[in-house]
């Protein structure tokens, strides 16, 4: 057991990108669950009047901005947004594009040809504009951004769930289950499902970077998170006025956002390559 | 090839066909009576009229349409996405035709700076990840030309500004009228397309050089740098060409936040208007134009990647051919 630790941890650090990756995701998990720990200061009320905008310092890490808040503890605190609008626009865009996508395989025919249109045509909109526009039915705000980036992101799911799904069909322990008078939905929980989540979990590390991105994106264009609220994308958006005078306001923010990206990305290659 | 022509275009067309619905579905899947948001988010921009009165809604409501069925509605709105008449805009108080076109100069001329910008970046970029002396060079080059993957838009338009403008005095920061103007957006969307074209031309440069004739050419006395310039590159840059639709892609999704950041007046900065505006006649309107944009780039592509390269076999037979293989692979 001792070996197989020492082994394990061999193998870490002959991969120090991946190392690195999970140390950053693991300290915006703790920002998430416990920014108060982090961060002492409070990212909406705690106003140093004394030192508005000023640069990074001691005891301003990532400086201060025009109301003399904490940008260090605005970003901690923004974590949770983050991270949870991220979680579920990843959440829908799964659920509904895997279940389309198996149910495109598996029913085939007129269904298959449906869903794979319909798909045809929401890729053929680049997905921040998809988003924006449902974004225009939905309405604005944080969760509203989320589940917009979310929908846009079924396509992805749905395409790689129908292609598995397809894969297995194909091999023989199918054939077999249902010969042997499995029922489908049987054999879609046990047979399935199991063996198609793999790639798509793969999948949706890499989409929770990128949904982490779209929400930034919207909230930086002002359709997200509402000003007091912490929120990455709003806080770069709120610092553009002072893009001459105060780089910090844009760039930590902004910095922390490419950060969690990158960290997720690495992550999510590095699974796929052990699948 | 005939035959392969007619149905991509056939593919094409109903994909267009579910662009244009999909933008009718965006008015009728509005929540509560889409008149009504329409004039509230109208009546805030211009006149300050305050709510709008029952009046103006059911007058609104006929103008749309929206008094009638459904089906009625949308044969009348095939009709006029035919005849290319999308209505007023009500943030800008045009037709919605004359507005996109006021934006469509300026986003051609950034989309045009940014792929010519992106291809240059790209080549660079892949061949820096084959030709540069030292694995360990080649690798730390290769991740950070990826890290346009990760870098969002609006920070990287912003740092640019900050760096060339601001601090050098290289570029202008705003507007849309010289060509130096043109610079720092263009530049901000080829960083973040060219990393994933230079990834791909790695690999297929790095495949071609196991190649048969990579050798033949070896043993003829080329250098491994000569091989690749002379060679290989032209073998693999052709899979580039698949990645045109998705650049395109990114480069309208790019332009809405960069276009915004720039101050470029352009459709990429329209669509956020509108958005903005709850535009909905715009908004339809733009929909159908990148879906449009779209599917015609990917139309063109795929029939020209058939006729330069007549190996390649139609995507739905290939991917039922070659998946067994794959896995095999993937599990050796």
């Amino acid at each position: 057991m001792i070996a197989r630790a020492l082994g394990s941890a061999g193998a870490a650090l002959r991969q120090p990108g991946a190392v690195a990756a999970a140390l950053v995701l693991a300290v915006l998990v703790g920002w998430a669950l416990a920014p108060t720990a982090f961060a002492p200061l409070d990212p909406v009320h705690d106003l140093d009047a004394a030192a508005p905008l000023a640069p990074p310092s001691a005891a301003h890490w990532f400086g201060t901005d025009v109301l003399g808040r904490d940008v260090f503890s605005r970003v901690v605190h923004g974590a949770r947004v983050s991270l949870l609008a991220g979680l579920v626009a990843v959440a829908i865009s799964l659920t509904i594009g895997t279940a389309l996508g198996i149910v495109a395989a598996y029913a085939g025919r007129w269904t298959d040809t449906a869903i794979s249109r319909s798909v045809d045509v929401l890729v053929a909109i680049p997905g921040l504009l998809l988003s924006m526009a449902l974004v225009s039915i939905l309405g604005f705000g944080v969760d509203r951004v989320a589940i917009a980036v979310g929908l846009a992101g079924i396509p992805g799911f749905v395409r790689i769930a129908r292609a598995e799904t397809i894969r297995i069909l194909s091999l023989p322990y199918f054939d077999a289950a249902r010969t042997s008078g499995t029922r489908p939905l049987r054999i879609l929980a046990s047979h399935v499902l199991p063996n198609a989540t793999g790639p798509v979990v793969v999948l949706a590390g890499l989409e929770l970077g990128g949904a982490i991105l779209a929400v930034a994106g919207l909230s930086f264009l002002g359709f997200g998170a509402v000003p007091p609220l912490p929120e990455w994308g709003s806080m770069v958006n709120e610092g553009r006025l002072h893009i001459a005078t105060a780089w910090w306001l844009t760039f930590f923010p902004g910095a922390v956002v490419a950060a969690t990206v990158l960290a997720l990305n690495r992550l999510s290659r590095n699974a796929r390559r052990r699948a | 090839m005939t035959r392969y022509v007619l149905r991509r275009l056939g593919h094409a067309l109903v994909v267009l066909w579910g662009a244009v619905t999909l933008s009718f579905l965006v008015v009728q899947l509005i929540p509560g009576d889409p008149a009504r948001i329409m004039l509230g988010g109208g009546a805030s921009g211009g006149e300050g009229a305050g709510a709008a009165d029952d009046g103006q809604v059911a007058a609104l409501r006929t103008e749309l349409g929206l008094d009638r069925p459904v089906l009625a509605q949308y044969a009348a709105y095939l009709v006029r996405v035919v005849t290319l008449d999308w209505g007023t805009s009500f943030a800008k108080r045009q037709p919605v035709t004359d507005v996109i076109a006021s934006g469509l100069e300026s986003t051609l001329q950034l989309g045009a700076a940014s792929i010519a910008l992106t291809v240059v970046l790209g080549m660079l970029f892949g061949l820096g990840g084959v030709l540069l002396p030292g694995r360990w060079v080649r690798s730390a080059f290769q991740s950070i030309t990826v890290l346009g993957i990760a870098v969002p838009s609006f920070w990287l338009a912003i740092l640019l500004l900050q760096v060339f403008s601001f601090g050098l005095g290289w570029f202008p920061a705003f507007g849309a009228g010289s060509p130096a103007a043109l610079v720092l957006p263009a530049l901000t969307l080829a960083l973040l397309s060219a990393g994933t074209l230079g990834q791909l031309l790695t690999r297929g440069i790095e495949d071609g050089l196991r190649e048969p004739y990579a050798d033949t050419a070896r043993a003829r006395g080329l250098s491994r740098a000569g091989v690749v310039l002379r060679h290989v590159l032209r073998n693999a840059s052709l899979p580039v060409f698949t990645m045109v639709g998705m650049l395109i892609g990114s480069i309208l999704s790019g332009a809405t936040i960069v276009e915004t950041i720039y101050g470029r007046p352009g459709v990429g900065n329209l669509f956020v208007v509108a958005v903005q505006a709850r535009d909905f006649p715009l908004i339809q309107a733009l929909v159908v134009l990148t879906g449009g944009v779209f599917v015609l780039v990917t139309l063109v592509v795929d029939i020209a990647y058939r006729w330069i390269d007549p190996r390649v076999v139609e995507p739905d037979r290939r991917e039922g051919a070659r998946r067994p293989r794959e896995r095999a692979g993937a599990a050796a």
